[in-house]
C-alpha cells in the first residue's frame, strides 16, 4: 500500500499511440475538427495571397501608374483581409469548441471510470496524483488542443504556401531563405535541448523545495516547541538558493529563444534586402517583388518560432494525456454476479433471485446469514493479511472484532461488501457465494458506518438521504431521531436545510458521526458494518452516539470493529484477531475465563495500537 | 506589488540591466526596416552596389547586436525575477518560523504552503515578464511611431484611427471577459471539489451504491464548466482576428494613400515598405501591453497573499531584556483566564494552582475541558488573556522564548516525526547530542527496546510523518526527543495513549524516580496513566473542579469518580 506520489514524467513514452487515441476522441465532433482545419487553412492561404498582392501594387506605383487603375487590386486585397479575419475567427472558434467538447468528454469518462475502479486502486495511488491528473494534465491538454492543431496547420500551410510563392518570385532568394531557416532550426534544436535539461533540473529543485516546505510546515508546531526555527531556515535557504539558480538557468534558456529567433529573422531580412537589391539592379526582380518577399520572410518564421516555443508544452501535454489514458485503462471492479435482489410485497420483503441452469429461478428470502469458509486474503502477493478465516453469523447477531492495528479487523469487513476480492475460500450470504451476487444488490443490503466520517457538499437532508435517495422528508427526520441527531440538527439555524461545507467541516466530530448513523439507518440494511470511532468526543455526545448505534444495530446482522469494552461485552461472538488469524473466539464470559489475549486487553496488559 | 520592491535590492542591478538591454534590442529592431528602405530608395535607385553592401552589413550587425542584447536581457530578467522571488520566499519562510501558534491557526498551514510555493513562483515569473515585456511593448510602439512620423508625418495620421480602435476593441473584450473568466474559475473549482470529494469518500460512495448518482452530479457541473469556458473563450479568440483585420486594413489604407505619394514622387517606395513593417510593430505592441496587464493581475493577486503573511505580526512578543535562565521547575498559575485569539469564549477561567519543582502532576477531564489549552500556556505557545503564569518564579512573558522552550519540553498531542534517520530526529532535541545521550533518552522513554532491534539502530530510516512506526512506538520516540532537551519541566499531552499499559507504567516510573528533579505534567484520558501522580487536577469546562491524589479524588470528586467507573467498564486502548 505504497501511496508515495511519483515523480511526473515530462515526456510521453509512446507519443504516437497517445496521439492516435486522442484523435479517436475527435470522431464525436468530426465536423468541428475538419471545419476548424478548413477555416484555418482558408485564413492562412488568404494571408499568403494578400502578401503576394503587395508586389504588383508597389511595382505599379513605381512605374508611376495612376493609383485609380489599381482599384481592382485593392478590392481583391480587401476581400482577402476579410477572409483572413473570418477564417481565423471561425477556425479558432471550431477548435476551441472541439477541444472543450473533447476535454469535457475525457473528464466525464475519467470520472465515471474512477467511480468504477476497485478500492485497491485508491490504496495504491495517492489522492494528490489522481487530482493532478484530473486538473493539471487535463488543463495542459485543453490548452494544447486549443492551440496545437491550428498552430500546426498554420505552420504547414504558411511554410508550403510561402515557399511556393517565393520560388515563383525568385528561386535564388528562396535558397537564401531556406539556408537561413536551416540555421534557425539548428538554433531551436540546440536551445530546445539545453532548455529541456534545465527545465527538468528546475522541476527537480522545485519538487525538493515543495517537499521540504510541506513536511516541515505540517509539523510547524513541533518546530516551535523544539526551537528548531533557525535550523529549518538554514536548510530552507539552501534549497531556496538551489531553486533560484535552477529557475534562473531554465528560464534564461526558455526566454532566450525569442530574441534569437526574432533577430535571426532580421539577419535573414537583411540578407534578402541586400541580395534582392542586386537582383533588382540586375533587372531580375522588381521592387514590388522584394516587398512581397520581405513580407514572406517575416511571415514564414513567425509560426515556426511559435510552434517550436510550444513544443515543450506539447510534449508535456502528451505525457499528461498518457497519464489520463493510464487511468482510463485501469481495470474496473469485476462484477459477474447474476444473482439479483427482488421485492415481493405480497410475500413481505426481499428475495434473492438465483438463476438455475435451465432458465429458471430459485428464490431465497433475504435473511442475513454470513459465512466465511477458509478465507485467505492478501493486498500484495506474498504478504497474507487474513489467514484461514472461518466464521458464521446468524441474522440479527452481533459479531465483534478485537485486535491491534493491522491485525485484519477492517479487512474482514471490507471483504463482506466485496471492496476486495478474496484469494481463497468462499464467503456465503444466505447460503449464496457473494461472488455470484451482483455488486449493486449486494451492497444495497449493507450499510457501513466508518470512523472517518465522510460527508458531502449539500444540505443535512441531502446527506442523510444519501442512504436512500427516494426517502421522504419524514423518513429523513425519523432516521435522524433514531440516530439521536434530530436534536442538534433542529438547533441549527436552517435545521435540515443547513448547507454543509466541504466534508462537513462546520460540524463537530461527534455531530458528523451522528449524521453518518442516520445515513446508515435510512438505508434500512440487513447487514450493518460498524467501525467504532476512536477519536475522543465529549462524554455526552459519546453517550448519544452509543445509544444511536445500539438502536441501529437492533435486529440486523452486525459486524463491529470494536474499541469500547461496552460494545464488545454484549456481542454474541467476539473474535480476537492477531496477525490475520482468529486466535480466540467466544462471548465475553468465555473469553475472560480463558485468560488469554482478550483477558490481557481487558486488564490493560497489552498494547492495542 | 510595490510594497515588495525592497526585496529586489540584492538583484537591483539585474532589474535595471534587463530593461536597458531590452531597449537596446528594440532600438536595433526598429532601425533595421529603416535601413532597408534606404537600400531600396537610394541603393537601387542609384544602382550603387557599394552602398547596398555597406547598409546590408550594417543591418546584419544591428541584428546580431540586437540578438546579444536580447539574450542578455533574458538572462538579467531571469536573474532578477527569480532572485526577487527567492528573497521573498526566504523572508516569508523566516516570518512564518516566527509565527505563534495563534498565527498558524489563523492562516492555516496548507494555505501557507501554497503561498510559499505557488505564489512565490508566480511572482518570479511575472516579474521576469514585466521587466521584459512591460518595457519592450511600449518602447517598440513609441519608437515605431517616431519612425513612422519621421518617414511621413501625414501618412502616419492613420495611427490616430488605428490605435484608438485597437485599444477600444482590446479594452472592450477584456472588460467583458473579466467576469466571465472569474466565473470560469469558480466552475473549475466546483468540478475539482466534486472530484476531491469522491476521491476521499470513495468507500462511502461505493458502499451506498451511489456511483451513478455521483456521475449525474459530476455531469451537471462538467457541462456547466464546458458552457462557461466556451463563452469566455469565444470572446477572447475574437481579439486576434479583429486585430489582424485592423492591421491589414491599415496596411491597405497606407498602400492607397502612400501609393499616391510614391506616384507623385514625395515618398520612396522603400519608405512605403518599411512603413508597413512599422504598422505591424505598433499594433502588435498594443496587444502585448494588454496581455501584460492580464499577467500582472495574476502577479498582484499572489503578491497580496504574500503580503498578508509578511504583514502578520507574531502574537507572541519578547520583552527588551529577557531573562535567560530558568531557575527551577516550579510553576504557578495566578488567576489565569484564556480565550483563543479571535474568539470571545473563555476556554479557561480563574485557574489557580502551584507546582513544586520535581512534582508529577496529572490532568484529566472530558474533551472540551481545555486540558491542552491549559498546558500550552506554560511554554508560552499562547499568551494568557488575564492573570499570569510563573515558571521558576518568573513570569513566562519575561523570559527569552528560546530559553523558556528549551527548559519546558512539550510533547504535543498531534506529534510528528520527520523524514531522516532516528538519530536525525533525536537531534531535534539537542543538536550536538552524542549517541550515548540519545540512547539514554531512548531508554528512559522505553523506546530503546525496539530501536535496538533494528540492524541499523539509530540510522534506521524514518519516513515522512513517521508513518513506518506504530502509534505507540511513535509516541515513545517523541518523548525521547523531548527528554534530550534535558528540560526542567516536561509536558506530555496525551502522549502515551497508544502505549500499552505495562510500558506506560514503566515510563511513569522513570519520571518519578530517575527524573525526579524534572517537573512532569501528564494529560491523559486513561486514569491508569496518571493514577500514581503526586497530584491530579480535574478540569471541567475550563475550570478546576478539584485537585488531589487518586484516593482523595475518588472521595471528593464526582467527575473523577464517574470517569473512573466508566473506565472500569472501560475503553480498550486508545
Amino acid at each position: 500500500m505504497n501511496k508515495q506520489s511519483k515523480p511526473l514524467h515530462l515526456r510521453p513514452k509512446d507519443p504516437k499511440k497517445t496521439l492516435m487515441r486522442l484523435f479517436g476522441y475527435f470522431r464525436y465532433n468530426k465536423g468541428l475538427f475538419f471545419g476548424g482545419i478548413l477555416f484555418t487553412i482558408l485564413g492562412t492561404l488568404a494571408e499568403v495571397a494578400s502578401n503576394a498582392m503587395l508586389s504588383p501594387i508597389i511595382d505599379a506605383f513605381i512605374e508611376r501608374k495612376d493609383g485609380r487603375t489599381l482599384l481592382g487590386y485593392f478590392i481583391i486585397m480587401g476581400l482577402f483581409v476579410i477572409i483572413i479575419a473570418l477564417g481565423q475567427y471561425l477556425g479558432n472558434l471550431f477548435m476551441i469548441k472541439l477541444s472543450q467538447k473533447t476535454v469535457h468528454r475525457i473528464r466525464e469518462d475519467m470520472f465515471s471510470h474512477m467511480e468504477k475502479l476497485p478500492i485497491s486502486y485508491f490504496d495504491r495511488h495517492s489522492h494528490g496524483d489522481l487530482m493532478s491528473t484530473f486538473t493539471n494534465d487535463v488543463d495542459m491538454l485543453t490548452q494544447s488542443l486549443e492551440q496545437g492543431i491550428s498552430q500546426l496547420t498554420i505552420s504547414i500551410i504558411t511554410v508550403v504556401g510561402t515557399f511556393a510563392m517565393m520560388i515563383y518570385i525568385s528561386p535564388i532568394l528562396t535558397l537564401l531563405v531556406a539556408v537561413m531557416l536551416l540555421i534557425m532550426f539548428g538554433a531551436i534544436k540546440y536551445i530546445g535541448q539545453k532548455s529541456a535539461v534545465n527545465f527538468r533540473n528546475q522541476q527537480a529543485a522545485l519538487a525538493d523545495m515543495n517537499g521540504y516546505v510541506e513536511e516541515i510546515m505540517s509539523g510547524q508546531k513541533v518546530v516551535k516547541v523544539f526551537n528548531y526555527e533557525k535550523r529549518a531556515i538554514d536548510i530552507f535557504n539552501r534549497k531556496n538558493e538551489e531553486l533560484r539558480k535552477a529557475s534562473t538557468q531554465a528560464s534564461t534558456y526558455g526566454t532566450m529563444l525569442m530574441p534569437i529567433m526574432g533577430n535571426l529573422s532580421y539577419v535573414k531580412y537583411a540578407l534578402v534586402s541586400m541580395a534582392g537589391a542586386f537582383l533588382v539592379i540586375k533587372k531580375v526582380l522588381s521592387v514590388g517583388n522584394i516587398a512581397s518577399f520581405l513580407q514572406y520572410t517575416r511571415s514564414v518564421s513567425r509560426p515556426i518560432t511559435m510552434f517550436s516555443n510550444q513544443l515543450n508544452t506539447l510534449f508535456a501535454a502528451l505525457a499528461g494525456a498518457e497519464r489520463i489514458f493510464n487511468v482510463l485503462d485501469e481495470e474496473v471492479e469485476i462484477d459477474q454476479g447474476d444473482v439479483t435482489l427482488v421485492k415481493h410485497d405480497d410475500k413481505g420483503g426481499y428475495y434473492w433471485k438465483v438463476p438455475k441452469n435451465n432458465e429458471e429461478y430459485e428464490e431465497i428470502p433475504l435473511r442475513g446469514y454470513i459465512t466465511f469458509k477458509d478465507v485467505n486474503f492478501s493486498y500484495e502477493e506474498g504478504k497474507p493479511v487474513l489467514k484461514n478465516i472461518n466464521l458464521h453469523a446468524k441474522p440479527g447477531q452481533k459479531i465483534a472484532f478485537v485486535g491491534s492495528t493491522g491485525a485484519g479487523k477492517t479487512t474482514i469487513t471490507n471483504l463482506i461488501n466485496r471492496f476486495y476480492e478474496i484469494n481463497e475460500g468462499t464467503i456465503l450470504f444466505d447460503g449464496i457465494d457473494i461472488k455470484r451476487i451482483r455488486k449493486y444488490d449486494l451492497r444495497s443490503t449493507m450499510s457501513i458506518v466508518l470512523q472517518d466520517v465522510h460527508l458531502f457538499e449539500g444540505t443535512i437532508k441531502d446527506n442523510i438521504r444519501y442512504g436512500r435517495l427516494d426517502a421522504t422528508d419524514e423518513e429523513v427526520m425519523e432516521a435522524a431521531k433514531l440516530a439521536n441527531a434530530h436534536y442538534f440538527i433542529k438547533n441549527l439555524p436552517q435545521g435540515y436545510d443547513t448547507m454543509l461545507t466541504a466534508d462537513g467541516m462546520n460540524l463537530s466530530q461527534g455531530e458528523r458521526q451522528l449524521l453518518s448513523i442516520a445515513r446508515a439507518a435510512i438505508a434500512d440494511p440487513t447487514i450493518l458494518i460498524l467501525d467504532e470511532a476512536t477519536s475522543s468526543v465529549d462524554t455526552r455526545t459519546e453517550k448519544l452516539i452509543a445509544e444511536g448505534m445500539d438502536k441501529l444495530m437492533d435486529g440486523r446482522t452486525t459486524f463491529v470493529i470494536a474499541h469500547r469494552l461496552s460494545t464488545v461485552r454484549d456481542a454474541d461472538t467476539i473474535m480476537v484477531l492477531e496477525h490475520g488469524k482468529i486466535i480466540e473466539r467466544g462471548n465475553h464470559e468465555e473469553l475472560m475465563q480463558l485468560k488469554g489475549r482478550y483477558y490481557e486487553l481487558n486488564t490493560g496488559a497489552a498494547e492495542l495500537e | 506589488m510595490r510594497k515588495l520592491l525592497p526585496f529586489m535590492r540584492k538583484y537591483a542591478i539585474y532589474a535595471f540591466l534587463s530593461p536597458l538591454f531590452m531597449i537596446l534590442e528594440v532600438l536595433a529592431d526598429i532601425i533595421i526596416p529603416y535601413i532597408m528602405s534606404r537600400i531600396v530608395d537610394v541603393g537601387i535607385v542609384n544602382q550603387d552596389i557599394q552602398y547596398i553592401v555597406t547598409l546590408g552589413i550594417t543591418m546584419i550587425v544591428a541584428a546580431l547586436l540586437a540578438m546579444i542584447f536580447g539574450i542578455l536581457s533574458a538572462h538579467c530578467g531571469a536573474r532578477a525575477g527569480f532572485g526577487f522571488a527567492a528573497e521573498i520566499r526566504e523572508e516569508t519562510f523566516k516570518r512564518i518560523q516566527d509565527f505563534s501558534f495563534a498565527n498558524l491557526d489563523q492562516l492555516t498551514v496548507p494555505s501557507l504552503i501554497t503561498r510559499l510555493t505557488n505564489d512565490c513562483n508566480t511572482i518570479g515569473q511575472v516579474t521576469m515578464m514585466s521587466l521584459r515585456m512591460a518595457v519592450r511593448a511600449p518602447f517598440m510602439m513609441i519608437f515605431a511611431l517616431i519612425m513612422a512620423f519621421t518617414i511621413n508625418a501625414s501618412l502616419a495620421k492613420v495611427f490616430m484611427v488605428a490605435i484608438p480602435v485597437t485599444a477600444i476593441v482590446i479594452v472592450m473584450v477584456l472588460y467583458k471577459a473579466g467576469p466571465l473568466f472569474r466565473r470560469l474559475q469558480s466552475r473549475i473549482d466546483r468540478v475539482n471539489a466534486i472530484i476531491q470529494e469522491n476521491l476521499i469518500g470513495i468507500r462511502v460512495v461505493k458502499s451506498f451504491n451511489r456511483q451513478s448518482y455521483e456521475e449525474r452530479r459530476f455531469k451537471e457541473r462538467n457541462d456547466d464548466l464546458k458552457d462557461t469556458a466556451l463563452k469566455a473563450l469565444s470572446l477572447i479568440i475574437s481579439i486576434m482576428p479583429v486585430l489582424n483585420l485592423i492591421i491589414y486594413s491599415t496596411i491597405i489604407a497606407v498602400l492607397w494613400f502612400g501609393g499616391q505619394r510614391v506616384v507623385a514622387g514625395s515618398m520612396g517606395s522603400g519608405e512605403l515598405i518599411s512603413f508597413i513593417t512599422y504598422i505591424t510593430q505598433v499594433l502588435v505592441s498594443l496587444m502585448m501591453i494588454s496581455m501584460f496587464f492580464l499577467q500582472f493581475m495574476r502577479g498582484t493577486a499572489s503578491a497580496g497573499r504574500i503580503l498578508e503573511v509578511l504583514n502578520t505580526e507574531s502574537e507572541i512578543k519578547e520583552i527588551k531584556e529577557p531573562v535567560k535562565e530558568v531557575k527551577d521547575g516550579s510553576i504557578i498559575f495566578n488567576n489565569v483566564s484564556f480565550s483563543y485569539p479571535g474568539s470571545k469564549e473563555k476556554v479557561l477561567k480563574d485557574i489557580n494552582f502551584s507546582v513544586k519543582s520535581g512534582e508529577v502532576i496529572g490532568i484529566i477531564g472530558s474533551t472540551g475541558s481545555s486540558k491542552s489549552s491549559l498546558v500550552q500556556l506554560i511554554p508560552r505557545l499562547y499568551d494568557v488573556t488575564e492573570g499570569s503564569i510563573l515558571v521558576g518564579g518568573v513570569d513566562v512573558r519575561d523570559y527569552d522564548l528560546k530559553t523558556l522552550r528549551v527548559q519546558v519540553a512539550f510533547v504535543l498531542q498531534k506529534n510528528t516525526l520527520f523524514s531522516g534517520t532516528i538519530r536525525d530526529n533525536m537531534k531535534w532535541g539537542k543538536e550536538d547530542a552524542t549517541d550515548e545521550e540519545i540512547i539514554r533518552a531512548l531508554k528512559q522513554a522505553q523506546a530503546w527496546e525496539f530501536v535496538s532491534k533494528y540492524k541499523d539502530g539509530l540510522d534506521h530510516r524514518v519516513e515522512q510523518g513517521g508513518d513506518n512506526f506504530s502509534g505507540g512506538q511513535k509516541q515513545r520516540l517523541t518523548i525521547a526527543r523531548a527528554l534530550l532537551k534535558n528540560p526542567k519541566i516536561i509536558i506530555l499531552d496525551d502522549s502515551t495513549s497508544a502505549v500499552d499499559m505495562t510500558t506506560d507504567v514503566r515510563i511513569q516510573k522513570v519520571f518519578k524516580e530517575e527524573l525526579s528533579d524534572v517537573t512532569t505534567i501528564i494529560i491523559a484520558q486513561r486514569i491508569s496513566s496518571i493514577q500514581h501522580a503526586d497530584r491530579i487536577i480535574v478540569l471541567h469546562h475550563g475550570q478546576i473542579e478539584s485537585i488531589g491524589d487518586h484516593n482523595t479524588l475518588l472521595k471528593i470528586s464526582p467527575i473523577y469518580r464517574e470517569i473512573y467507573e466508566s473506565q472500569q467498564k472501560g475503553v480498550i486502548g486508545v
